[in-house]
């Protein structure tokens, strides 16, 4: 267990530095150009002096050492929390190798942790949502984060205890099924959030939003085929230290 | 030792388990210990904040813009 936390940290901390370097190429310009968008209708609201402000934490380290912080933090929590998914799919799923398990728990992860939550509610460059929506907005993300977790999870249990009477393949299909099922009647139940200011450039929110998905690809598949990895070599090494035992 | 010779054709061992009790306290740590973490990035001066000024916020502002939590 702790051989697999380990890594699990390791392997979190790359994909953080990873989807770092991939939000700061590629993420930030957009940054920047909604925050002039921000600050060009600020400037022409009377009375809103959000943009007069000067900034508590300047530009240049949000943009660098902040982005590489937030990064690195959610890979390393991240990186934790997969080690210990890992810890239960692990030979229970069938006789797959540890990469090819972490490399499918990736995929799944990602889909039931960032891509379904996006789906519904998705990114938001600056200068989009209103301020004082922040709560419900919150509450709402992540109520669907912890509906899509826990019904992923379920879907898993199902799968493992349908596998052993209808097989594998059938099983697996029934439990996608369900949980997308749960994830659509969610979609449709949660209310909309639509906060996109008259004249904000559709370019400029389509690109941001699909760097922000790159930004959650990069860090799930940097995290999927490294811990896969480093697992593979952890444990190959355990077992030639047992084999001349066994022999 | 009858076993022996059946010709070998699995593709892969069965991979051992990791006892579910064993799991557990590890779960209920680094479960609390990544919340806590994924908190400060993803909600800290949001909807509330544990340290006044914002410092956090702003600090982890744009990661928190392009790892899709809600903001602003």
């Amino acid at each position: 267990m702790r051989t697999l936390l380990v890594r699990g940290l390791i392997a979190g901390l790359i994909a953080g530095i990873a989807a770092a370097i991939f939000a700061f190429v590629f993420g930030e310009p957009h940054i920047e150009a909604a925050i002039a968008i921000e600050e060009a209708n600020a400037a022409t609201e009377a009375g809103h002096d959000h943009a007069e402000e000067a900034p508590i934490v300047s530009r240049d380290i949000q943009k660098s050492l902040g982005l590489l912080t937030a990064n690195a933090a959610t890979g390393l929590a991240l990186g934790g929390l997969f080690s210990l998914a890992f810890a239960f799919v692990y030979g229970r799923f069938g006789a797959f190798s540890a990469r090819a398990y972490s490399a499918f728990l990736a995929v799944a992860a990602f889909t039931a942790v960032s891509l379904v939550p996006f789906l519904k509610y998705p990114a938001n460059p600056p200068a989009v949502g209103q301020e004082g929506t922040i709560a419900s907005r919150t509450e709402l993300y992540f109520v669907l984060l912890a509906i899509s977790v826990i019904a992923a999870g379920l879907a898993c249990y199902a799968v493992k205890v349908l596998a052993e009477k209808l097989g594998g393949w059938t099983a697996g299909s029934i439990g996608l099924v369900g949980y997308v099922a749960v994830m659509a009647a969610c979609g449709w139940l949660l209310p909309a959030v639509n906060e996109v200011p008259e004249g904000f450039p559709a370019t400029l929110m389509w690109d941001f939003r699909v760097t922000a998905l790159g930004t959650l690809v990069v860090l799930w598949a940097v995290l999927g085929l490294t811990f896969g990895a480093l697992v593979h070599r952890a444990l190959g090494s355990e077992q030639r230290q047992a084999e001349p035992v066994a022999a | 030792m009858s076993q022996a010779a059946v010709p070998v054709s699995l593709p892969a061992p069965m991979p051992i388990r990791i006892p579910i009790r064993e799991i557990v306290p590890w779960a209920v740590l680094i479960g609390m210990l990544s919340l806590i973490t994924m908190y400060f990035v993803s909600a800290e001066d949001g909807i509330t904040a544990l340290f006044s000024g914002g410092y956090v916020h702003e600090f982890l502002h744009d990661g928190r813009h392009l790892l899709a939590f809600p903001c602003h």
